[in-house]
């Protein structure tokens, strides 16, 4: 990343480095209405269109948001590299799935469950691991999210390749009204982001930063770059797991299928398409993610091969992101 | 104030430290000079726990810290500014800053920290916004020394400070290190530069293949 431009900057007695000045627009994008502007965007979309179909891709564009925050802490703030983060969407999946269907708990409940899941797998896979370095974190996330796949494809508590069915909505069947659902998937997913966000501002997200930016000096100054790197894996793993929840719920049926590598490899795209350890990059990469392919359907076949050209272009105009991270600390 | 006594440190089969011994008194600027390879760096990694000796024992104010992780070892006050800077160059001077005093959880004793480190660095406050990465390398040894000093230092390490910088910015840094010492902050200084790490060094140690060969006052030296 280079040197702030005209915008990062606001102190009278520094000179922009190049650029232009702060405008009215760049002023209001740094702006903490920013966040509130996006969220009336999305409860206002139910207004615009609210057919059955648009309502399912926008409830999965809002979970896919969730997603990519959750992955944003390990990958954007920490800067380790989680090529298997689907593992935890599939994990907080099943457990909610599993308890829901076998004890007949109400979705909402299973999420305790879900939590203490998922912050164990985050342990037990983060433990070992994050003593590695990140190419090695890498190969190893990897395998890890493909063991979780298979192991979701051969047991038998979790119906093996045809998965688990008849996965009760978020509140019973009142939730049966896509628009319904929408909002309440919303507003938990603005609550996930808002407390994402600040867990970046925090002092461990400080931390987090040091750690990505150089490990030894880090260590050196006496931050525990393990504790650390753990605490972000684990948060990861829980805002992955809670996604979980809501994609068990909006579908009622999950199968290892939904959580391939792919699914992974396209969480990540969205954290680095909409600019690393940048919230509202992140939160942008996603919805532009989910929502490009359905608004390419017009092209039929040639829908993913379009859907690729536009994200190498993106990569190639904007490297950072389509809206990188700013230092705000000054 | 830090005895090290008998370190051996082996880097794989490599031995890189074959009973290296030193001490640092209350106060003192000690310069610890030697070739490129005699073992400067691994001496002041292992003090500050980044690698773990083979044998040997690092005393700090009476406590055996020859094990103790590196967190626990800065929060005793004795902390290391590594070889090459080591800034983060994609933030903020003023974040760099904020770094050296992760360990320090009061938010009012933080800023009175950053604060002094700014008065003794008056550089560093004119860049305050800048990201460390824009800095000149004079000046991002100041950052990474003000850094150090935001930690709250009893015995500050330093690893070739003079590296890659101009004379003149040489004498500047050696001038800060002096300053910080007169304020009571006992320094460890690791240099290729021994002229200008004997100037300002009160006693100084040459080490050669992983020991010390040469030990006295700087001023014989």
């Amino acid at each position: 990343m280079s040197a702030g431009n005209g915008a990062a900057v606001q102190d009278p007695p520094v000179k922009p480095v190049k650029g232009r000045g702060p405008t009215f627009v760049t002023r209001f994008l740094e702006s903490r209405h920013l966040g509130w502007a996006g969220l009336a965007v999305g409860l206002l979309a139910p207004f615009i269109i609210a057919t059955p179909y648009a309502m399912d891709v926008m409830t999965s564009a809002v979970v896919f948001v969730m997603l990519a925050v959750g992955l944003n802490i390990v990958v954007g703030y920490c800067g380790l590299l989680d090529l298997g983060y689907a593992a935890f969407f599939a994990v907080g999946a099943y457990t909610s799935g599993v308890l829901s269907t076998e004890l007949k708990l109400p979705l909402l409940a299973t999420i305790p469950a879900v939590i203490v899941v998922t912050v164990l797998a985050g342990v037990i896979i983060g433990g070992p691991t994050l003593r590695l370095r990140s190419d090695y974190l890498a190969i190893v996330t990897l395998g890890f999210g493909e063991i979780i796949r298979i192991t979701a494809n051969n047991l038998s508590i979790t119906g093996g390749p045809s998965g688990i069915y008849g996965i009760p909505g978020l509140f019973g069947d009142a939730s049966s009204d896509p628009v319904v659902f929408y909002y309440a998937v919303l507003l938990i997913v603005a609550v996930a982001v808002l407390m994402a966000a600040r867990l970046g501002r925090s002092r461990i997200g400080r931390a987090w930063r040091f750690v990505r930016e150089d490990e030894d000096a880090a260590e050196a100054m006496g931050i525990n770059t393990y504790k650390v790197k753990l605490a972000a894996y684990i948060a990861g793993a829980v805002w992955g797991g809670l996604a979980g929840v809501l994609f068990a719920a909006q579908l009622s049926a999950i199968s290892p299928a939904s959580f391939t590598f792919l699914q992974s490899a396209l969480v990540l795209m969205a954290v680095v398409l909409g600019g690393m350890g940048s919230t509202p990059g992140v939160v942008l990469g996603a919805i532009v993610i989910s929502l490009l392919p359905e608004m390419l359907r017009g092209l039929a076949d040639y829908r993913f091969f379009a859907f690729g050209v536009l994200l190498i272009i993106v990569m190639i105009a904007r490297p950072q992101g389509l809206w990188p991270h700013r230092s705000r600390e000054r | 104030m830090l005895e090290v006594s008998d370190l051996e440190v082996s880097y794989g089969g490599v031995q890189a430290l074959r009973g290296m011994s030193l001490t640092v008194g209350e106060g003192e600027i000690v310069a610890l000079l030697g070739n490129n390879g005699a073992g400067k760096t691994t001496t002041l990694s292992a003090v500050s726990g980044l690698v773990r000796p083979g044998a040997g024992r690092i005393a700090y104010e009476g406590d055996d810290i020859t094990r103790e992780a590196p967190p626990k070892i800065v929060g005793r006050g004795l902390v290391h500014v590594p070889e090459g800077r080591r800034i983060f160059s994609t933030l903020t001077v003023h974040e760099n800053l904020l770094l050296g005093g992760y360990l320090v959880r009061d938010a009012k004793e933080l800023a009175g920290r950053v604060d002094r480190a700014y008065t003794l660095l008056p550089k560093l406050a004119e860049r305050r916004t800048q990201h460390g990465g824009t800095l000149s390398g004079g000046e991002q040894q100041m950052l990474a020394i003000g850094r150090a000093l935001v930690a709250g230092p009893r015995l500050l390490m330093l690893d070739e400070p003079s590296m890659g910088l101009a004379p003149l910015i040489v004498a500047a840094v050696m001038d800060v290190i002096r300053d910080i010492n007169q304020a009571g902050t006992a320094v460890l200084l690791v240099e290729q530069n021994a002229k200008a790490a004997l100037k300002i060094a009160h006693r100084g140690y040459v080490i050669e293949n992983g020991r010390c060969v040469l030990d006295g006052p700087a001023l014989p030296l």
